[in-house]
């Protein structure tokens, strides 16, 4: 029985790692100072800042746009890939859709900006941006379509054919309303990719278009505010939302990707 | 009968192409082409105001090569990559493993719950994850130093170590232990001797999981550290962004991928050992 306590005492200290440093920055944006260094008084004044800065609206467009087309088009290449990936194993297709997902990201990053600067002499800017969103998003919709096909049973595709179901209808009117979950689910996954990237984006973004993202970090680069303290708090927020949605639609999504 | 069968044939292999060819090309494009064209780019010499000098004046050359040989500091900052990344995988697996037994030894209905709350920290932005960490340790004097950095890393990655843990915990039969158990093992030997070698596939793809975005990454060293903790991915992005000096960043993004690489690989090698024995 001592070892139970022990156990319990060892895992509530790691969750308390995961979930205290987040808790101190939401509890900050609410404190009535400019210092995040000790509680003064209860303020929602750095969202109202917030609200009044343009920069960070137009950063908070940006990305808006970019998360919403980037994962929309990711999701209708990446579904193709996991079907793809599960009906026929082509050979390479594995290997392009997986390694953007495995490898670090700044070696995405860069290689894209010398493609994009070098090769394409392309002025950087939302099309790069879009361009590696979708690079990257792929891999995780695929992954999320193929674990949704590899657990269906095949005998319902058999009784499509046999009961004369042409390839096309079998697909309209059998695959696709069963693997619709797994689509929503890796549409939700690569908006949130989208909406969280910074290393790739830092790389290939220029400096005509930022994103919120990169916004958050020329501020935290200077100095710590409440400000930015209130944009993690909203942005959080949103993400939960998110993955909320997620878990509705594809539960399995979350013990696949475990 | 045959004229139709081919009919179909020819029809299948029409979708197969529809379906496979678009994500194909697209990262054919996108990711495989760049990739190549960073290899090609750590042989040119570098452009007089940044980007790669043309190649019909200057040619291919070693010279980014012999650069990163001939000086010592950047053999010395990949070690510390290297040490920085084992030493983060290692604190990730103390903190992880008993978190995983504990999902494990959890009633079932609890711990699709337990899972969920290791993954939500996830649903932060990365960024906001290191400025927490900014605001800690700054009143403790600790900001910008080594200390910083390890517990940055640490805090961003655990996840990863977590997951693999416990999906592989998860599948070990309880019969295993209480057999132990009977045959007079204790709480240490039945962890040793049984618990802690099966797990050692999800130990392995955990730190793999690890180590190989902690090689790569500058955000962290560059937020949390001090300038003598720059790393590996703080070198390429001064190289492209700041110094512009581009072959020698795709020299050392190509050194990267090569470190990368063979992690990968002797880690799947050392998961494929076990599988077999």
């Amino acid at each position: 029985m001592r070892r139970g306590v022990w156990l319990w005492a060892a895992g509530l200290a790691t969750y308390a790692f995961l979930y205290v440093p987040l808790a101190v920055v939401v509890l900050f944006s609410f404190n009535d100072s400019e210092l995040n260094a000790s509680w003064v008084g209860f303020t929602t004044r750095w969202y109202g800042k917030l609200l009044g800065n343009p920069d960070m609206l137009q950063a908070a467009a940006n990305s808006l746009l970019i998360a919403i087309a980037s994962s929309t088009i990711a999701t209708v290449l990446g579904t193709m890939a996991g079907i793809s990936l599960h009906r026929w194993q082509p050979p390479l297709l594995p290997f392009l859709v997986l390694t953007p997902v495995a490898m670090p990201e700044i070696l995405l990053g860069v290689s894209l900006l010398l493609f994009f600067r070098q090769v394409l002499d392309l002025t950087l800017g939302l099309f790069s941006i879009l361009a590696a969103h979708i690079t990257f998003s792929i891999g995780f919709v695929a992954i999320i379509v193929r674990a949704r096909l590899a657990g269906m049973d095949e005998d319902i595709f058999e009784a499509a054919r046999d009961l004369g179901a042409t390839p096309w209808r079998t697909f309209t009117r059998v695959t696709f309303p069963l693997i619709v979950p797994g689509i929503v689910a890796g549409f939700l996954m690569s908006f949130t990719l989208s909406i969280d990237d910074f290393v790739i984006t830092f790389f290939v973004a220029g400096v005509g278009v930022t994103t919120l993202p990169l916004q958050i970090y020329s501020m935290i680069k200077v100095a710590v505010t409440p400000e930015v303290n209130a944009i993690s708090t909203l942005l959080m927020a949103l993400t939960l939302t998110l993955i909320a949605l997620a878990l509705r639609f594809a539960p399995e999504t979350l013990r696949k990707s475990a | 009968m045959p004229a139709s069968f081919s009919r179909t044939d020819q029809g299948a292999r029409l979708t197969r192409w529809l379906v496979t060819l678009p994500p194909a090309l697209f990262l054919v494009v996108f990711f495989l082409i760049p990739a190549l064209i960073m290899a090609a780019a750590s042989f040119r010499e570098p452009g007089e105001f940044g980007g790669l000098a043309p190649l019909a004046e200057r040619g291919f050359s070693l010279d980014a090569y012999r650069f990163v040989f001939d000086d010592v500091i950047y053999a010395w900052i990949l070690a510390k990559s290297f040490a920085v990344a084992g030493l983060t995988t290692l604190l990730c697996l103390v903190l992880a493993y008993p978190l995983a037994v504990l999902i494990v030894r959890s009633p079932k209905r609890r711990r699709d719950l337990l899972v969920l709350l290791v993954i939500l920290p996830f649903a932060s932005n990365f960024l906001i994850r290191i400025y927490a960490w900014m605001i800690i340790l700054g009143p403790l004097d600790l900001l910008y130093s080594p200390v910083a950095v390890i517990a940055g890393m640490v805090y961003v990655h655990l996840p990863f170590m977590i997951l693999p843990l416990y999906t592989n915990l998860e599948k070990h039969d309880p019969a295993l232990l209480e057999a132990a158990q009977d045959l007079g093992a204790g709480g240490w030997a039945r962890f040793w001797r049984v618990t802690w070698p099966l797990s050692l596939p999800g130990v392995l793809s955990g730190s793999a999981l690890v180590f190989i975005p902690v090689l790569g990454m500058f955000a962290v060293p560059e937020l949390l550290g001090g300038t003598g903790d720059r790393l590996i991915g703080n070198l390429i992005k001064e190289q492209f962004l700041d110094n512009r000096d581009w072959p020698l960043g795709a020299a050392l993004s190509l050194l990267l991928t090569l470190a990368v690489l063979a992690v990968a690989g002797i880690s799947s090698a050392l998961t494929r050992n076990r599988g077999q024995t």
